[in-house]
């Protein structure tokens, strides 16, 4: 019986076309706040900064297994730190960034103490690691408490120069995340990554560092969810805590993430896409949105885990932004063989949620 | 001084209370349901709809609350919970948070955004004090919430200990699949432990809502309170619980006397303290940080 | 009628067929010894049996009832009692916890705590010791007291002597032979071919989720079964000897 040897590859046609699309997505909405109205632009920001929520949180549960109900802190920081540090005279715009690392710095000893714990147990000690930084930023007096302040400094811009440069920095806050978690998921802390979710003790035999991976995950996932607070700052210009750290935040993170598909690259930018459609249509209607969202939710981890993009991946092998590797067996081979030449047997994004 | 500890101490029976139908669902199912608080919320809405439409005084509501809280928490296991729990151990996280926003939001929508509570409705309890020597001055309200956490806490250290159902949990508590071997119905065993659960936690909420005041987003803090002060007391026996509820109640209490915001901040500091050491001197294997261990101790 | 009759049962174990294909059958009294090396599918088959395991197609007919789809508890009130393979003991509670455990299908019968601590006397004053406190040998006893404690029609035992001194294993046979003699049907998978042949009436020999030689324990002769624990005389998957 001759050996046919397999074919290992990381692209398909599909995604090398979508790869072209991303690109080109990417320089349509660089150009678009010149042909779109300012309320327009305002959404697209927020959009952008829903993608990079969901991506973030997707990062740490997705990928990292860490569910926590309490990433709201880090949003919050992001917005806190930049009030700070533009008080304190640096210009507003470069605030933004110094902030969002100050978070990823901050966010460093917390993960030493955090990821010590164990999914739910880690899920509630974040919320109250969010509850107790809420108290303290109250406590600032240059917040006064719930009345909170604004970002002044930005007024010195005017209104137009203001939205379109946020919006760009939004647009390549989001491209640079999304970038660098794909970057990673393609190299070996992906397979890292793909090995823990699979059996943590077998990774850690053999070899792998997983408190180290996950902490890099949580880093990650901090600073991207600074940067996300500090953009928010820049839009909304007033900074009033309990909006900041408000669970909510999460909420809509853990509903773009669970909708669109928990450890799925797409997933979650699927997700924020849905998110924002049904906040510009729904967000108006008060309470019963929040409902629906919670019961969406709530349905969706019922009986649709995968959400929608993992469902679909399962169910007809699409790949748009291939992370991990697929084995194509030439037509003989397949013929001989059983059930392997399936795409699903290679798919890098297994059960666990 | 004096006066702030035994006010701590009383109000630890509470936290008790609210915290041992956490633990016990984690013990049992090894499920946090991150509803909890919102539950609770959602019994002293029902009793505060029965006292001010129905003028059915709150404990006589009790009687028909807690039954229907029971039916809650066994409806929440079967066709919530064990579902979810197949999906992993963090799906239930999710489900559960998304549990959570909708009763919030949905007791925001029928009650709207105002404070409530049940002090009205049970005439001078709410602020009848003995007074002991010292001039300290003890609640009878508190001293009835934490004598009920206690007895509660021993009976259902009894039932676990004694009865052929508590062992059933018990059973099903450490190893489900060999339960059934011996012949014990697991999915039964944990919805009636949810059962349990949901009836301590109507029974805190009921609580809630006569020594204080709560809104339909008080959930959160009801859970993260919870939370706490199981994990200050740590895995051991049902009695624990009520050692870490007494200490996140003095803690805030401590803070409180420190800064005007300090109740709070004194709690989750101490929380935090607490888990820190908890985390370093335990070394591998720490198998949650929950769990009931609810044998005899040897 | 049998007591017991397995039919083409095939068992997966995650994506791997552990039991492919099985058929047998065991009548009220007798003792099967259920040999094979690692791995051969015993542990899951009795485990299907039990109900810890859905099959993914036969039957497992007892006294006549076809158990598909009824859940493990259930099949103890039928009288199917496991002990398993590890002993599997509640560690947390007691020795007495564990066999009160044991009457929690209510069924009818002679066994009761005392009952079992006369026939383990080495249980005795280990009575309220936890269970994760206890000797190899004494977490056999408990194990199987615990299923005594059902009332059994019948018992399967999964590896008893696993992990146990000879002189221990010798101990637990003995208790067992007691049980045997007084009627209680017994299907034991065992390591030890020795042992296995001596105690049971009947013997049937595994090899990769198939059944491969089955027949007499004591007109066997040790080279046959030896010959189909490690496969050497693979023709036909059912080598039943005439």
């Amino acid at each position: 019986m001759s050996v046919v040897s397999p074919v290992i590859e990381r692209g398909t046609v599909a995604s090398r076309i979508a790869g072209v699309g991303v690109a080109m997505i990417i320089v349509l909405l660089a150009v678009a706040p010149q042909f779109l109205s300012a309320g327009v632009v305002d959404r697209m920001t927020a959009l952008f900064i829903y993608v990079i929520l969901a991506a973030m949180w997707n990062a740490l549960a997705g990928f990292g297994g860490l569910v926590s109900v309490g990433q709201q802190v880090f949003f919050g920081l992001g917005a806190y730190f930049a009030i700070r540090l533009a008080n304190a005279g640096l210009n507003p715009f470069v605030s933004l960034f110094v902030s969002a690392v100050i978070v990823g710095v901050v966010s460093w000893p917390i993960s030493l103490f955090m990821l010590r714990l164990k999914n739910g147990e880690f899920a509630i000690g974040m919320w109250v690691i969010a509850a107790l930084t809420h108290l303290l930023v109250n406590l600032d007096r240059l917040i006064q408490g719930e009345t909170g302040t604004s970002l002044i400094s930005l007024n010195v811009y005017d209104a137009s120069t203001r939205r379109v440069t946020i919006y760009w920095l939004a647009l390549a806050s989001m491209t640079a995340l999304l970038a660098i978690l794909f970057g990673l998921l393609r190299g070996s802390t992906g397979a890292a990554i793909r090995a823990i979710r699979d059996n943590e003790d077998a990774a850690a035999s053999v070899g792998v560092r997983v408190t180290g991976t996950k902490r890099l995950l949580f880093v990650l996932a901090a600073f991207g969810i600074g940067v996300a607070g500090a953009l928010w700052l820049a839009t909304a210009i007033t900074f009033q805590p309990k909006t900041y750290f408000s669970v909510q935040w999460t909420a809509y993170m853990i509903f773009m993430v669970l909708v669109g598909g928990i450890g799925t690259f797409e997933g979650a930018i699927l997700g924020a896409l849905l998110f924002f459609l049904i906040e510009t249509w729904f967000g108006g209607t008060g309470v019963w949105y929040l409902i629906g969202l919670g019961a969406t939710a709530l349905v969706f981890s019922l009986f649709l885990p995968r959400g929608l993009w993992g469902t679909l991946e399962e169910h007809f092998g699409w790949r748009l932004l291939p992370v991990g590797y697929r084995v194509r067996l030439p037509a003989r081979a397949a013929n001989m063989a059983d059930e392997t030449a399936s795409p699903a047997q290679t798919r890098p994004h297994r059960e666990k949620a | 001084m004096s006066n702030q500890i035994v006010q701590g101490i009383l109000l630890g029976g509470y936290y008790a209370l609210i915290a041992c139908g956490l633990s016990f669902m984690f013990s049992v199912m090894r499920i946090i349901n991150l509803a909890h608080g919102s539950l609770a919320v959602l019994s002293a809405f029902a009793l505060w709809l029965l006292a001010s439409r129905f003028h059915i005084s709150p404990f006589l509501g009790l009687v028909i609350v807690l039954p229907l809280m029971a039916v809650i928490g066994w409806a929440l296991q079967r066709f919530l919970l064990e579902r979810s729990a197949r999906g992993g151990a963090l799906l239930p996280i999710l489900t559960t948070f998304g549990l959570a926003i909708v009763i919030d939001n949905v007791l925001f929508e029928q009650f709207g955004a105002d404070t409530r509570s049940l002090a009205p409705y049970i005439g001078s309890l709410s602020y009848d004090s003995w007074e002991w020597p010292g001039s300290i001055y003890v609640g009878k309200l508190a001293v009835i919430i934490f004598i009920t956490a206690v007895v509660l806490l021993g009976g259902l250290q009894l039932f676990l200990t004694r009865t052929g159902i508590g062992r059933s949990i018990r059973a099903t508590s450490e190893d489900p699949d060999t339960a059934g071997l011996v012949g014990v119905d697991a999915r039964r065993a944990m919805a009636i432990a949810a059962a349990i659960a949901m009836v301590t936690v109507g029974l805190a909420g009921a609580f809630l809502g006569m020594r204080a005041t709560f809104d339909p987003y008080a959930g959160a803090t009801q859970l993260l309170f919870a939370f706490e002060a199981a994990v200050i007391g740590g895995a051991g026996s049902v009695w624990g619980t009520l050692i870490g509820g007494i200490v996140l109640a003095l803690a805030q209490t401590l803070g409180a006397q420190v800064h005007p915001q300090g109740f709070l901040i004194g709690g989750h500091v101490a929380f935090l303290i607490v888990l820190f050491i908890r985390l370093y001197t335990s070394g591998l294997g720490l198998r949650g940080l929950l769990r009931l261990s609810t044998g005899k101790t040897s | 009628m049998s007591l017991l009759s397995v039919e083409d049962l095939v068992v997966r174990h995650g994506l791997l067929q552990a039991v492919r294909g099985v058929s047998f059958s065991v009548e009220r009294g007798e003792t099967l010894a259920l040999v094979g090396a690692n791995g051969a599918g015993k542990t899951t088959l009795l485990r299907a049996i039990a109900g810890a395991h859905q099959a993914a197609s036969g039957r497992v007919l007892f006294n006549g009832a076809d158990l598909s789809g009824v859940p493990s508890h259930s099949r103890v009130r039928n009288g199917i009692a496991l002990v398993p393979e590890g002993r599997k003991l509640f560690v947390q509670m007691t020795v007495e916890e564990n066999l009160l455990l044991g009457k929690t299908a209510g069924r009818p019968g002679e066994w009761s705590v005392e009952k079992v601590l006369d026939a383990f006397p080495n249980l005795k004053p280990r009575r309220h010791a936890k269970a994760g406190h206890l000797s190899g040998g004494e977490q056999q006893a408990t194990a199987i007291g615990r299923a005594l404690m059902s009332n059994p029609d019948l018992l399967l035992l999964d590896e008893v002597s696993l992990g146990l001194s000879p002189l221990v294993v010798d101990r637990v046979y003995a208790s067992l032979q007691g049980l045997i003699s007084s009627g209680t049907t017994i299907i034991l998978v065992e390591q030890d071919l020795n042992r296995a042949l001596s105690v049971s009436n009947k013997v049937i020999c595994m090899l990769e989720g198939r059944v491969a030689l089955a027949g007499d324990s004591r007109s066997m002769s040790r080279e046959e079964v030896t010959k189909a624990y490690f496969g050497l005389h693979r023709k036909s998957a059912t080598g039943v000897p005439a």
